[in-house]
């Protein structure tokens, strides 16, 4: 036991890499500023700020999400790195803040070019936008993004310190079970919480009511499992990452399969939402309806969308499918990055063909990789971060030795 | 299919047996089957068993099933009776994938259900014999082939040694034979002295 690495130290060029590619986020923002912010409310530099901070949000919580998840279903396989997933939802706090300050900009900035709602004048005279002045208006609106921002990240630091508090003392098998149930309580309010944002209202607020006329119910779910195999693919590059540099000893074939099998599961549940959608609309064939795929299957953005269903279902269907690809390291690692990016195109998707921002034309160039290296890096750095703060086992939870000796 | 002899062990302990079965194997007698009363992770890797080929089977049936539907829809929409529905195109993917998914599913669960049921030896009307029955409800039983190398007494002997709780002598058919649980009156040498 005495060869296990208890401290994760942060590479220098870590570090530099981290810091780098924050300062390319922060150079594209002033850029793009520059390029961008002036003209027609600024709606390209704030679509982009949009997409980038709401998908890297929902998706640092996602990992919040596949630790809740995996505790509620008494999962031990999780607790090898359990603290990798901990550091990674650390960042739903920094990224949650920027979100929300990007929102607030674009609420009391008055930006109709992003949100339709804002405009009042076209409300007054539009009757489908006047029946939801209720739902899509700005006090509802804030305040329900200040709930979501702050009870994940409050629900998140709570679970995150509920596995810390343990650090130091080794539990009898009476206080591991009240400690497990203690777990449960918190993970499940976590989930619950979860299910009201993240799988319903959330995603309506912040990306559906870019077309505010049309609505889907299936988008909530869509997002969620978008973000879902995103987060996973996340988890497993760090978990590779600090396997590589010499850290979590415990971590073996076993649990980057299992890791494989959340992504690969969860592109096919990706696929099957996304063509639920897509089918019924279709099939109805409602103009009121179609008209969000219009830009998107029959538009300048066809490209896009077919490219991203080649990303996000054709390729894990067929690259995940063998169990001896989801145990190579090499393969996985290739898989995450391209799932990360796949799923960061379908919300680029989700946001630019709506009809006041961007329907006629593709506006994807290096401004908006830059956004998106700069929470790359802002990830990055918070998760070596926090990391190295706390012991990289929860060598008292009672389930860890489930992990060490897990086998698929 | 053919009548073999075994040296039956049972075991009350999955801690004793993973031991065990590594400690028979390095022996070099040849392990028939274990037999537990619920899967158990590991098992297979610990018996040395190569991965099932089930999966490719069920890939296999999954494929089958596709092209059953694709080639079944594509000819009655298009050749034997082309009905205009809601002015959709004759050939239209999008509203095909719903069956094909549901016959890509149905092929590959009920072939690999059935192709599970003949490798396992299982059908109704189908017997088998059980070494020990209480390897259904809480004993672990490893059953040990007796070839003319090995010898019976020396087996017992080791599996004892091992930490078997009871162990037997048995003559048994091992494949599967038309016949019934509770009517069959197959004859079958069952010497079934316990010793410990």
């Amino acid at each position: 036991m005495s060869s296990i690495k208890e401290h994760f130290v942060t590479p220098v060029r870590y570090k530099q890499w981290s810091i780098g590619l924050m300062a390319v986020g922060v150079l594209s923002l002033i850029i793009g500023f520059i390029m961008y912010g002036g003209h027609d409310q600024g709606v390209r530099f704030w679509a982009a700020l949009l997409q980038n901070s709401v998908y890297f949000l929902l998706l640092v919580n996602a990992v919040m999400f596949f630790i809740a998840a995996v505790s509620l279903a008494m999962g031990g396989f999780q607790m090898t790195f359990r603290r990798v997933s901990e550091a990674i939802a650390a960042s739903v706090i920094p990224i949650g803040f920027i979100t929300f300050v990007i929102l607030l900009c674009i609420v009391f900035g008055g930006k109709t070019a992003i949100y339709e709602w804002l405009d009042r004048d076209a409300v007054a005279k539009d009757p489908a936008l006047n029946g939801k002045k209720g739902f899509l208006s700005v006090p509802f609106f804030m305040i329900w993004t200040v709930l979501t921002i702050f009870l994940w990240s409050f629900l998140g630091w709570k679970i995150r310190q509920l596995s810390r508090s343990i650090d130091d003392t080794p539990l009898t098998v009476a206080e591991g079970k009240k400690y497990i149930f203690k777990n449960t309580v918190w993970t499940a309010l976590y989930i619950v919480w979860f299910g009201l944002t993240v799988a319903s209202v959330t995603p309506w607020l912040w990306l559906m009511s870019l077309n505010a006329h049309w609505f889907s119910t299936m988008y909530s779910w869509y997002t969620f499992a978008s973000t879902f195999v995103s987060g996973c693919a996340l988890l497993t590059i760090f978990v590779i990452y600090f396997k590589n540099q010499g850290y979590l000893e415990y971590v073996n074939e076993e649990h980057l399969h299992d890791l494989g099998k959340f992504m690969f599961a969860f592109s096919i549940f990706w696929t099957y939402i996304w063509f639920d959608q897509f089918m019924l609309i279709w099939y109805a064939n409602i103009s009121e309806e179609t008209v969000y795929f219009k830009p998107r299957l029959d538009g300048a953005y066809v490209g896009v969308f077919y490219l991203n269903l080649i990303i996000n279902f054709i390729c894990p269907l067929l690259i995940f499918m063998k169990r001896s690809s989801k145990r190579n390291w090499g393969t996985v690692t290739f898989m995450s990055v391209l799932l990360i990016f796949g799923h960061w195109l379908d919300f680029f998707q989700m946001v630019f063909p709506s009809p006041r921002i961007s329907p006629d034309r593709v506006p994807l160039n290096l401004f908006d990789f830059g956004i998106a290296l700069g929470f790359v890096g802002l990830i990055m750095w918070q998760t070596a971060r926090v990391l190295s703060k706390y012991p990289l086992l929860a060598k008292n939870h009672p389930f860890l030795k489930e992990s060490i000796i897990h086998h698929t | 299919m053919a009548v073999k002899k075994f040296v039956v062990g049972v075991f009350t302990d999955e801690a004793v047996l993973f031991p065990a079965i590594g400690k028979v194997r390095s022996a070099g007698y040849k392990i028939h089957e274990v037999y537990t009363p619920m899967p158990i992770h590991g098992m297979d890797h610990a018996l040395g068993l190569r991965d099932t080929s089930l999966h490719t089977a069920g890939f296999i049936y999954g494929i089958t099933g596709t092209t059953t539907a694709l080639t079944g829809i594509g000819w009655v929409f298009n050749i034997d009776w082309p009905v205009n529905i809601g002015g959709k195109s004759h050939f239209d993917l999008a509203a095909w994938i719903p069956i094909t998914f549901e016959l890509t599913v149905l092929f590959s669960a009920v072939g690999m259900f059935l192709t599970f049921l003949f490798l396992n030896q299982m059908a109704p009307f189908v017997r088998k014999h059980h070494f020990n029955l209480r390897s259904t409800d809480d004993q672990f039983t490893m059953v040990i082939e007796l070839t003319e190398k090995s010898n019976a007494e020396e087996i017992k002997a080791f599996l004892t040694n091992v930490g078997a709780v009871g162990i037997n002598l048995q003559e048994a058919e091992t494949g599967w034979w038309i016949g019934r649980y509770d009517t069959d009156k197959t004859p079958l040498k069952h010497k079934g002295e316990l010793l410990a």
